[in-house]
């Protein structure tokens, strides 16, 4: 998986959890809660669903790492990989 | 019929928070099952048919109404937790509604979904209090209020720090009490806050079919993340082992297990369940009256004491054609003091809440085929409870006539011999009725006035959530459900 198609998982979670937020013009270096409307529960959400839909884990430490959608690309790319490599 | 004997999950009662609750953890794969002893689902907020008419339970209005694009508010929060588009909800916005005080209503606040109507209403009526007014609601609008931490403060210590005009105070209070506090008098400020915001900064709503839009879309999302309900099956017992919930014995006397429990029913409800549960006879499910002694005495410590009666009228036309006008609901009372308070008598007729279904903006074209004029007064559970059934069928119809008395000093006259040509048919509900059909102790609607807002209980896997959780209204409820399913379940993974 690239990045970018990661930034893309990560952006189809949100438009599914938040229907009512405008992503077309996300910045994927600016930090999510900055520009979009997202509180701590579609945060939680957000991890909910990588682990629904992708079965990637994100400990509750490390939920900072999807402060951007640059950040979470950095972050999830590798699980993503991982995981590929796995199966 | 399901009849599996194990879930991830066992939730009791299919209410507004259970459901919600239900749809979180059956969306992330949670193996969930919600006992529900009734036959219909929705709780407090459910409905009923007589004769082929259908009559809404509980809800006058869906509190908490944005319009779309408002943002960060309970409603945008559960839409988008239970993945609902609004529009499935089709909430169509009130009128306009009032809180009349004094004998016939002399002093009015006018308030609608626009916050800037009451606020207009407060500077015209109480020039002297309209500065202390706009402090309050700045306070408001910045405190924590779904902390699930926060200690308890007196609501009319810190409204009294903002606001000297008793009469005022009483006003504001008077909906906001009749809309979900459980306690008497006063109100726990947290709690204050909740529906402040709920009533006045945000608003009331209505889906023109009423309450059964919102159940039938909470029950279609349940049904479709996998989740299972078992009806007429509620939970007798809970029994528990070494501090945990073991296992849950249903009204059907079979066993079922789950690795953790969440309990709508009621704080004091569900430590009844499991408080002394060798002492429990195994027989048809009652409340009070076949409580055992021990049970009644837990139960009744925390239990609340704040209980309603209802009438509901059917008419024949649309209320505004009666001379009625457009109000959506009117809080009125007419004495000195507001006194929100379980009366002495069977029914405290001084105060009380009109609400007029008809008198949503249901758009063009879109009206209620019929006329519905309810009116909410605050009832004495205990008065009501034991009556035997003719002396209980003639007691709520002398009060049905002396609730409307009162209550129709605060609407513009309508002749007697033409409000009762109008009348198609009539319901009450009393406290008896809301024990029978929720099993809140004492017929207390908004529950125990002791809240848990972390939903714990003296068993490790059982949680709370619902009306004694401490989130209020059917939003509220639904907040609840989705806070704890969350808190307790899907973020310990």
């Amino acid at each position: 998986m690239t990045k970018d198609e990661c930034k893309k998982v990560v952006l189809d979670i949100i438009a599914d959890i938040a229907p009512d937020e405008d992503l077309s013009n996300v910045k994927p270096d600016v930090r999510l809660r900055d520009q979009l409307q997202l509180d701590s529960m579609d945060f939680l959400d957000i991890v909910m669903e990588l682990r629904k839909r992708h079965g990637i884990e994100v400990p509750e430490a490390e939920y900072q790492q999807l402060a951007s959608l640059d950040s979470s690309a950095e972050y999830l790319t590798p699980k993503f990989n991982a995981l590929a490599a796995k199966s | 019929m399901n009849s599996a004997s194990h879930y991830d999950v066992a939730i009791i009662g299919a209410g507004m928070s259970g459901l919600a609750a239900g749809i979180r953890l059956a969306h992330f794969g949670k193996k969930v099952c919600i006992f529900e002893r009734h036959n219909t689902v929705g709780g407090l907020n459910s409905f009923y048919s007589i004769a082929g008419r259908k009559f809404d339970v509980g809800l006058h209005a869906m509190t908490n109404y944005v319009r779309p694009g408002v943002k960060g508010t309970p409603l945008g929060k559960l839409l988008r937790q239970l993945r609902i588009e609004r529009d499935e909800f089709a909430l169509c916005e009130q009128k306009q509604s009032r809180i009349a005080f004094g004998p016939r209503g002399e002093t009015s606040l006018h308030f609608t979904n626009d916050f800037a109507v009451l606020e207009a209403e407060v500077a015209v009526k109480f020039p002297d209090q309209i500065d202390g007014f706009r402090r309050l609601t700045a306070l408001v609008k910045t405190y924590d209020d779904v902390s699930l931490d926060a200690q308890p403060v007196s609501a009319r210590q810190v409204v009294r720090k903002h606001l000297t005009d008793p009469l005022l105070e009483d006003m504001l209070f008077c909906p906001l009490m009749y809309y979900g506090s459980a306690t008497e008098h006063d109100m726990e400020f947290g709690q204050f806050v909740i529906m402040f915001k709920a009533l006045f900064l945000e608003g009331f709503a209505r889906p023109l079919e009423g309450v059964r839009v919102v159940v039938r879309v909470l029950l279609e999302k349940y049904r479709q993340a996998g989740g299972e309900r078992r009806m007429k099956c509620g939970v007798q017992r809970i029994l528990a082992r070494e501090g945990r919930a073991a296992a849950l014995v249903l009204d059907t006397g079979e066993e079922i297990t789950a690795d953790q429990v969440i309990s709508s029913i009621g704080a004091p409800e569900t430590a009844a369940l499991f408080a002394a549960d060798s002492q429990i006879p195994n027989s048809e499910f009652q409340i009070t009256p076949g409580l055992p002694a021990s049970l009644s005495a837990i139960a009744s410590a925390t239990a609340g004491r704040l209980s309603f009666v209802e009438t509901i009228t059917i008419l024949n036309r649309q209320p505004a054609e009666l001379g009625w006008g457009s109000d959506t609901i009117i809080f009125f009372n007419d004495s000195a003091r507001f006194d929100y308070a379980r009366p002495d008598a069977q029914v405290d007729p001084r105060s009380g809440v009109i609400c007029i279904p008809n008198n949503f903006d249901y758009g063009p074209g879109q009206a209620l085929p019929e006329g519905i004029f309810r009116v909410t007064c605050l009832a004495n559970y205990d008065r009501w409870a034991r009556l035997p059934e003719a002396a209980y069928q003639a007691d709520k119809q002398r009060w049905f006539v002396d609730v409307q008395r009162s209550a129709r000093r605060f609407l513009p006259a309508v002749d007697d011999a033409v409000l009762a040509a109008a009348v198609v048919t009539t319901d009450m509900f009393t406290p008896r009725t809301i024990t029978k059909f929720t099993g809140h102790l004492n017929g207390a609607i908004y529950g125990s006035p002791v809240k848990h807002r972390q939903g714990r209980t003296a068993l490790a896997n059982l949680y709370l959530c619902g009306t004694d959780q401490g989130f209020l209204g059917i939003v509220g409820a639904m907040l609840s459900g989705i806070s704890m399913a969350n808190y307790h379940i899907l973020q310990k993974g």
